[in-house]
């Protein structure tokens, strides 16, 4: 094997305090897109399943995240690394005008999908124009 | 971007940290030469494991592939789907085709090769042919 250093896609550790286990905690890679209901965000977790992923909303800020199981093949030792494994946190503030019962997420080929419509309310109401 | 002057004396890196905060918003995080995926390699006697993190690629989407001592994972990272009206808001993830090669210490052959895909970590367990096993030699008594 090369001992050469490859130069991969890092990923970022977290803005968090120091976990208790000595893990490393990652910042999961994340696009936000508005639609016309709401707001779309997509983040990168790798290795996290549905079951392990904890989304909170407490005083506007939505707190996501991912616990890992680490891919240890029995029997094997690492001999190289380019990533490193770790839970994934992330928090996002968010604007008083969407609806926290609504909130929808799910989670796909590592990837989780969390969707938050805009409160009724705050939605533009079209005003329909009557022809006399 | 506006900054009110900081007279918190307690916390004298506030404004560096709020000045970083504003620059990551404003660069994209991902730099495009670096090689994706990661991987990490994995050895034992009996075989090698290579693992690599591919977040939104479907196992359908993975090409995986050996020859002699080679092993090629290549694919397609999908472009995310925003229907026509939407806004981005942030764009922190890369899409587009990757590819790549890892070497590995011996020649394997096709039927000895596992793939797994798990919440977007894959798993390819190569496993060594008995011939490149090492070979434990008895020592003769005189």
């Amino acid at each position: 094997m090369t001992k050469d250093m490859t130069k991969t896609t890092e990923k970022t550790p977290a803005e968090t305090p120091e976990t208790t286990t000595g893990g490393s905690v990652y910042r999961p890679l994340t696009d936000i897109v508005e639609t016309a209901d709401g707001v779309s965000l997509t983040l990168e977790m790798p290795g996290v399943a549905a079951d392990d992923v904890d989304i909170t909303l407490e005083k506007r800020v939505l707190t996501i995240r991912g616990k890992v199981h680490p891919t240890q093949p029995e029997t094997l030792q690492l001999a190289y690394a380019e990533y490193g494994e770790g839970d994934f946190e992330r928090a996002f503030t968010l604007s008083d005008d969407f609806d926290p019962d609504k909130i929808g997420a799910s989670v796909k080929n590592g990837l989780l999908t969390v969707t938050l419509p805009r409160a009724a309310e705050a939605q533009p109401k079209k005003i329909a124009v009557m022809a006399q | 971007m506006y900054y009110p002057t900081y007279t918190r004396r307690s916390d004298p890196f506030g404004l560096m940290r709020s000045m970083m905060r504003d620059f990551d918003r404003f660069t994209p995080a991902t730099t495009a030469q670096a090689v994706f995926p990661a991987v990490n390699v994995w050895q034992g006697d009996e075989a090698v494991a290579v693992t690599a993190e591919l977040p939104g690629v479907g196992p359908e989407d993975i090409d995986i592939s050996v020859q002699n001592n080679v092993l090629t994972l290549s694919g397609e990272r999908k472009p995310p789907q925003v229907p026509e009206d939407g806004r981005w808001h942030r764009n922190e993830r890369g899409y587009g085709k990757f590819s790549r090669a890892i070497r590995l210490p011996f020649a394997a052959t096709d039927d000895k090769v596992e793939a797994r895909m798990t919440n977007g970590v894959l798993r390819v367990v190569v496993g060594r042919p008995e011939e490149d096993k090492p070979k434990k030699i008895k020592i003769q008594a005189a």
